[in-house]
């Protein structure tokens, strides 16, 4: 046992806590410089850009031209009055429109299908731990193989997919799915949600499996069939982490590129925001105008995380 | 009425482990036919044949592309274990003001869009003169492993119990040897799916790889199989593209398999309590 004076106790913890917070502050450092010059730097520069009329030839020869790559108005001599910008860009609201339709149907019918996969994974059945391993084999592949994967199913003349509904007599033609205007979007949905679904089945049945097995028993016991059970006591427990769960997906799926970008070239059907940040960026040579996209995307981006976080009241301090 | 539920049960089941399976089995399947096969739609292979394996791993630079991923990939984990195992000791253990400022900071970090760094990234590495090398990538790709890191070991760290670190304490040690002697040996589970997740979020990164690098010698193997195309822009060697993307594949899938509990729970700890 250790006795000290009060006095002389106190200073010593008081230093020995000064100690470790300067540690602290060590041992954080380069974690933040390598946070800030990854991440805050390059995006206070990307906001910068889009206020100039910086090329990709040559970022160096730029002018400030305020929020023109926003919004600017021309008068022309003959009187007539012309609106620019991505503001009014019909091909930025199309991509804005895609993306936000591929967010809500995606995440919908991940959450809907991952919520029953992890009802089914929490049953108890033989081979149970067969069925979980073969349905974390989507999440661990590749996107790019994923695309190229369902590319090739998906192909117009050798496709099995067309092959085998053909045979069935379900369609009387081969289609090609990537690249119809109808299907493209309804392909880009099918390969994203065969991808991410099992994601949100793992996350709902890690909550499924931390309820407390008493309240469904009790609940049984007073006479509630399986299908009350699920809707008044299993989903309101496991409401908060299904929340965060669909607020990670919604937030990946808004800034959607990859997949996009593989499966349906060049479709405007299709095109996301990212996708679109990206063409201007660096295929288009028009450097200010890409970062005026990059720069609503993340602010819509940022936007709906706040507003996420205020309306759901989800603690995401860490704190238990 | 049981039998009925049970069938069905079992049947839902079956459609369940079907979807989730068969595009990498039909990938499998098509990598291994070669000639005119390819443009049968068997469910299984015919004749087996190699040659798609052969082609991919002696023309052009996939091997090359795969080595390049492994380099960058195992940095990324190395540099975020790093940087991320003593963060977490401080922002687990250490009370100071502003630290849950801190952890609320780096959590946003890893929910922009990658793209709204593309710009300004592009103007850092350029000027660094990293285009095209693969330390570019190995930078940016700290954006989304890092943040994820530190928070999943953060939270790992808080949950070990206080008596250990005091006894410590007692003993006159300094934080980096409370670090590395009392913390590190027990961090190994932590480490292990952090790690991995790191690495496969760097295995599979396809955006910065795209803009970042400019020739084949360069490339990443997401870019590689992106961009793998044959003598004319009408001739896609689909062959060759599965046996890719199989190679890159089966490595990634074994290990998931390997360490599914290990993965379930890191992907719940940085989703779930995040």
């Amino acid at each position: 046992m250790i006795r000290m004076e009060p006095e002389k106790a106190r200073a010593a913890h008081s230093s020995l806590t000064a100690q470790r917070v300067r540690s602290a502050w060590l041992f954080l450092g380069p974690m933040l410089l390598v946070l800030a010059a990854a991440a805050g730097w390059p995006l206070a520069r990307t906001v910068y850009f889009s206020f100039t009329d910086a090329s990709l030839a040559d970022l160096d020869a730029r002018q400030w031209v305020g929020f023109g790559n926003y919004f600017s108005v021309f008068s022309m001599p003959s009187g007539r009055v012309l609106y620019d910008g991505l503001l009014v860009d019909p091909v930025w609201w199309r991509a804005v429109w895609n993306t936000a339709r591929f967010a809500v149907i995606s995440v919908t019918c991940e959450t809907i299908l991952g919520m029953i996969v992890a009802l089914v994974l929490n049953a108890k059945f033989p081979g149970r731990g067969i069925v979980r391993a073969a349905i974390l084999i989507p999440w661990a592949i590749p996107t790019i193989v994923s695309a190229k994967m369902w590319q090739w199913m998906l192909n117009d003349q050798f496709g099995i997919i067309n092959v085998v509904l053909l045979n069935l007599g379900l369609t009387s033609a081969k289609i090609a799915w990537t690249a119809n205007a109808d299907t493209a979007m309804a392909a880009i949905l099918v390969v994203d949600i065969w991808k991410t679904t099992p994601f949100m089945a793992l996350l709902i049945l890690a909550a499924l499996q931390m309820l407390p097995r008493e309240i469904i028993e009790v609940a049984r016991l007073d006479g509630a069939n399986p299908w009350q059970i699920f809707w008044r006591v299993t989903l309101p427990l496991i409401r908060p982490a299904v929340m965060v769960a669909v607020i990670f997906r919604a937030l990946d799926a808004l800034r959607i590129f990859d997949l996009i970008y593989v499966l349906t070239p060049n479709n405007v059907h299709t095109k996301s925001m990212s996708v679109f940040a990206r063409e201007n960026l660096f295929e288009f040579d028009k450097f200010a105008y890409g970062s005026a996209a990059s720069t609503l995307l993340f602010l819509i981006l940022a936007l709906l995380t706040i507003a996420y976080i205020r309306i759901g009241r989800i603690s995401l301090d860490g704190g238990r | 009425m049981w039998m009925l539920k049970r069938t069905a049960f079992t049947l839902l089941v079956g459609a369940i482990v079907f979807v989730a399976v068969f595009p990498f089995y039909y990938a499998i399947v098509t990598s291994l036919k070669s000639g005119t096969d390819l443009f049968r739609a068997d469910l299984w292979p015919t004749t087996v044949s190699l040659a798609n394996y052969r082609n991919v791993l002696t023309e052009g630079s996939f091997v090359r592309n795969l080595i390049n991923s492994l380099f960058v990939s195992g940095a990324v984990v190395a540099l975020s274990l790093l940087l991320g195992v003593t963060s977490a000791y401080a922002l687990a253990r250490i009370r100071f003001r502003g630290r849950s400022a801190l952890l609320f900071t780096i959590l946003s970090v890893s929910m922009f869009p990658q793209v709204a760094l593309l710009a300004g990234l592009f103007e850092l590495v350029r000027m660094f003169g990293l285009y095209n090398s693969l330390f570019a990538l190995i930078f940016s790709y700290m954006i989304f492993t890092l943040p994820f890191t530190v928070w999943v070991l953060t939270t790992f760290v808080r949950d070990l119990p206080v008596e250990v670190e005091e006894a410590a304490i007692l003993d006159g040690a300094t934080p980096w040897i409370i670090i590395t002697q009392v913390f590190l040996p027990l961090m190994w589970p932590a480490l292990a799916t952090t790690g991995l997740l790191a690495f496969i979020g760097a295995w599979n990164e396809f955006l910065f790889a795209l803009t970042f690098t400019s020739n084949n010698a360069q490339r990443t193997v997401p870019v590689a199989i992106a961009l793998l195309s044959g003598n004319s822009q009408f001739e896609i060697p689909w062959g060759n593209i599965m046996a890719a993307s199989v190679i890159v594949t089966a490595p990634l899938v074994v290990l998931v398999l390997i360490f599914q509990r290990k993965i379930v729970s890191g992907l719940t700890a940085g989703g779930v309590k995040g």
